[in-house]
């Protein structure tokens, strides 16, 4: 009885914010097919997100990064970020959004470890430097890599979001200055790695779903990226690949090619070495993404991308 | 990329520029609704409070204050109980251990719970304002539809994406006008004293939005600089004049350079931390003719105000006359806060000229986005602009048809770098002097400085406290 009437309270929210309970149903059928679960499941990731008694709690840590990552989450609509926030997780500790700061903000992370050692969830964002004993990054006189060892060996699970946290990023570069690593490879751990520059929020906010659902984390592949995500190439899923098959190409944008929706694959494509959902999630409530704005995939999502997808724009 | 196509001479199509100018415009928009109700209300809005509110006398101050569709006695109801139910949950997540019940916190109740109303309106909007990105620029963050010689996105450049767009424009105006703007007003009405702390002496702006290939003769918001908080003459601005100084950075010694001759040689070691007299921070010093200079949202507005600009200082004008202060008070914490508001209203309303001609131009079958060029064996460009933080300028020395040499100056190095080799503080050093704090241990006062600059980093300050001397390490997150 006492569900049934949650049930029907967290309804009657979700109509006052406008959103109907097909629609609602809707949006949790599309997210249990993002992540390969059967229908069966829709009617729980339905009740995850009827407000737990107790909200799972995520520490989600800063480090070599440009928090474009933290930026996409802010981006998510089903469920929009406040729901999110408020209602499915328990952010304790993000520095981004967090009211406290400076000397109450590591409180506040302190206290956090403590009342939930060993069950929350980590979310990192950002590279850790290793060189110079981890010197060329800090936060409060606290190396990344200190911070990083401390808070990953208590979580529950650690998930990388982003490239930079996953493999390094664009810090880790040649000549990497900094000895920068991503997380799994500093540590010696195994993490889930939710790569990309940023990555799709809907393939972050499934992965901990599917956590908060089966209570495991998705299967992974050998980088350890879910495969209901990173399963299949950028290019395999293309739109544009009839063209690619019929030698229809690009060679310069803006050109009669462009205008056509042509394959970009003379343009520098990386879609054929890229495994990422892109072409069919899509960006921003599935509004666009890289190549149907005409842009060729720069390979964002796979390790060193940065030195081993370069120069962009000159052909595989 | 406008440092290369400076480089390479390319003019990039009036389209290339019209879709730049929209996203950057959007970009605007998004980014300043978010620091103001994301990254920096808090700071003035006690969230705890607003749960003593009665939700009548909230409405009646809601209606009273701005035009926002929502409203009434249920809704600010609703959304105080949505606040208890969160608090009572027992876990405060990210609002947990914060200053609230702080002495400087002046809002009364009800103004605290239509603040958090609209903070919560706010998140759900941005996701949406947002969308204006991907529609022209394939996603947001990290867009991806420019290249050196204009834009790639010319499918999308038809009616079912432009007239989206027009819509998303029209929601996002709508919230800056009734809403985001009289926000403003009704909280700072409650903070008039932070218009004499938190100022700075030097303002430079690099400006932006070219409206024709004539920079920077043509751009919507002004270049300019400003010194000695001298508004009667504003001078034209010279990227000749730029250095960056390492004197307390964490880089090898070496002189100020302008940035074509820019090195970037970290320190070799873990770099201690040694504010009083030795190297303290990862920031360069900029400098214009030897000169701290604030930029952003402030400088750019006393930039566009001191010389004139129609928009901008009608704006400013009907501000300082609402809230009863003198334009003197724009050189402050209250200042640069407002002045993020007013230029997101004016850079709002200039977008929908820029895409009616879009359209316009599409009509009559011009649908040029790209310029086709040769990469020069050996050049140097310059890209300037100005993004919502503050003056961004790009320097590249092109030889052999590669990058010898890359140097960018940033909106948060000019604000947060460090002092120079002459002792000359950086801007938010110098605004944070003088600054009152009751609790030295929890020092709200500072943040609302800190936060007002939009600052791009994690950042460190440090306090003393006249009384005992004791240092206080505090850090800005």
């Amino acid at each position: 009885m006492e569900k049934e009437r949650e049930e029907e309270e967290f309804y009657q929210r979700l109509e006052q914010r406008g959103i109907s309970r097909r629609k609602f149903m809707k949006y949790c059928t599309a997210l249990t097919a993002t992540m390969g679960l059967s229908a069966a499941y829709v009617p729980k990731v339905a009740e995850v997100f009827a407000a737990p008694k107790q909200r799972p709690p995520v520490i989600w840590l800063h480090f070599a990064e440009c928090t474009g990552c933290s930026e996409a989450v802010l981006r998510t609509i089903y469920p929009y970020v406040d729901e999110f926030v408020l209602e499915i997780i328990s952010l304790e500790y993000h520095e981004t959004i967090m009211a406290a700061a400076g000397q109450q903000a590591e409180e506040q992370l302190h206290m956090a470890l403590k009342k939930y050692d060993g069950k929350f969830i980590c979310v990192v964002e950002g590279a850790v430097a290793t060189k110079f004993d981890g010197g060329y990054g800090k936060v409060g006189g606290n190396t990344f890599l200190q911070i990083a060892k401390n808070v990953c060996s208590k979580a529950a699970a650690v998930i990388c979001i982003g490239t930079c946290a996953s493999f390094g990023g664009i810090q880790a570069a040649k000549p990497n200055p900094g000895g920068y690593k991503g997380i799994g490879d500093a540590l010696g751990m195994k993490t889930v790695n939710i790569s990309g520059c940023p990555p799709n929020p809907n393939n972050f906010v499934g992965t901990v779903m599917n956590y908060l659902l089966l209570g495991k984390l998705p299967e992974l592949d050998e980088l350890g990226r879910p495969l209901f995500a990173y399963g299949q190439t950028v290019h395999d899923q293309c739109p544009r690949r009839s063209h690619f098959e019929n030698d229809e190409f690009v060679e310069q944008f803006g050109s009669k090619e462009a205008q056509m929706g042509y394959c970009l694959y003379k343009m520098g494509c990386r879609g054929p070495e890229t495994y990422n959902n892109c072409p069919i999630v899509k960006f921003n409530d599935g509004t666009s993404w890289p190549i149907e704005a005409g842009h060729p995939c720069i390979g964002c999502s796979e390790p060193d991308f940065w030195d081993k997808m370069t120069p962009f724009y000159e052909e595989l | 990329m406008r440092a290369v196509e400076n480089a390479a001479k390319v003019q990039i199509p009036t389209n290339a520029r019209l879709v730049r100018n929209l996203l950057h415009g959007a970009q605007f928009q998004h980014d300043h609704i978010v620091h103001f109700y994301h990254l920096h209300a808090l700071d003035w809005v006690d969230i705890i409070s607003a749960l003593k509110a009665d939700p009548k006398k909230t409405a009646v101050l809601a209606a009273n204050v701005s035009f926002d569709s929502k409203g009434g006695v249920k809704y600010f109801k609703e959304v105080q109980q949505r606040v208890q139910t969160f608090v009572d949950s027992g876990q405060l997540g990210p609002f947990n251990n914060a200053y609230w019940g702080h002495s400087a916190y002046k809002l009364p109740p009800e103004a605290n719970l239509m603040a958090v109303a609209h903070y919560i309106e706010a998140l759900r909007l941005q996701a949406r304002t947002v969308r204006m990105h991907a529609l022209l620029g394939a996603k947001n963050p990290h867009l991806q539809a420019m290249t050196v010689g204009g834009v790639t996105c010319v499918r999308d450049l038809n009616a079912d994406r432009l007239s989206e767009f027009l819509y998303l424009w029209k929601e996002t105006q709508k919230f800056i006008k009734n809403v985001y703007v009289p926000d403003l007003l009704a909280i700072a009405s409650f903070y008039k004293d932070w218009g004499g702390i938190g100022g700075t002496t030097n303002f430079l702006a690099w400006g932006e939005f070219p409206q024709s290939d004539k920079e920077p003769e043509s751009l919507y918001m002004p270049r300019g600089v400003i010194f000695k908080r001298d508004l009667a003459n504003v001078q034209a601005a010279d990227q000749q004049k730029v250095t960056e100084d390492v004197t307390r950075a964490w880089y090898e010694k070496g002189q100020a350079r302008h940035p074509f001759e820019g090195e970037t040689r970290p320190v070799q070691k873990n770099p201690g931390y040694q504010p009083d007299k030795g190297q303290y921070s990862w920031f360069k010093a900029p400098r214009y003719d030897g000169n701290p200079c604030e930029v952003g949202p402030l400088a750019r507005v006393l930039v566009a105000y001191g010389k004139g600009h129609k928009d901008v200082k009608a704006l400013v004008d009907s501000t300082l006359k609402t809230l009863g202060i003198p334009a003197a008070a724009l050189f402050s914490t209250l200042g640069r806060t407002a002045a993020r508001a007013l230029e997101t209203q004016a850079i709002g309303g200039v977008m929908e000229g820029w895409i009616t001609e879009l359209i316009e131009n599409i009509k009559k079958g011009d649908n040029k986005t790209f310029q086709s060029y040769e990469m020069p064996d050996k050049a140097r460009g310059v890209g300037l602009n100005d993004v919502p933080r503050g003056a961004l300028g790009h320097w590249i020395n092109i030889e052999g048809k590669k990058i010898k040499n890359y140097q960018y100056v940033v909106p948060s190095t000019w604000n947060l770098g460090p002092r120079d080799e002459k002792g000359n503080l950086g801007p938010v050093e110098e605004a944070l002097i003088g600054t009152p704090v009751a609790d030295p241990k929890r020092p709200l006062e500072i943040l609302r400085t800190v936060h007002s600059f939009d600052p791009c980093i994690a950042c460190g300050v440090h306090v003393i406290d006249p009384d005992s001397n004791e240092v206080y390490k505090i850090k800005v997150l």
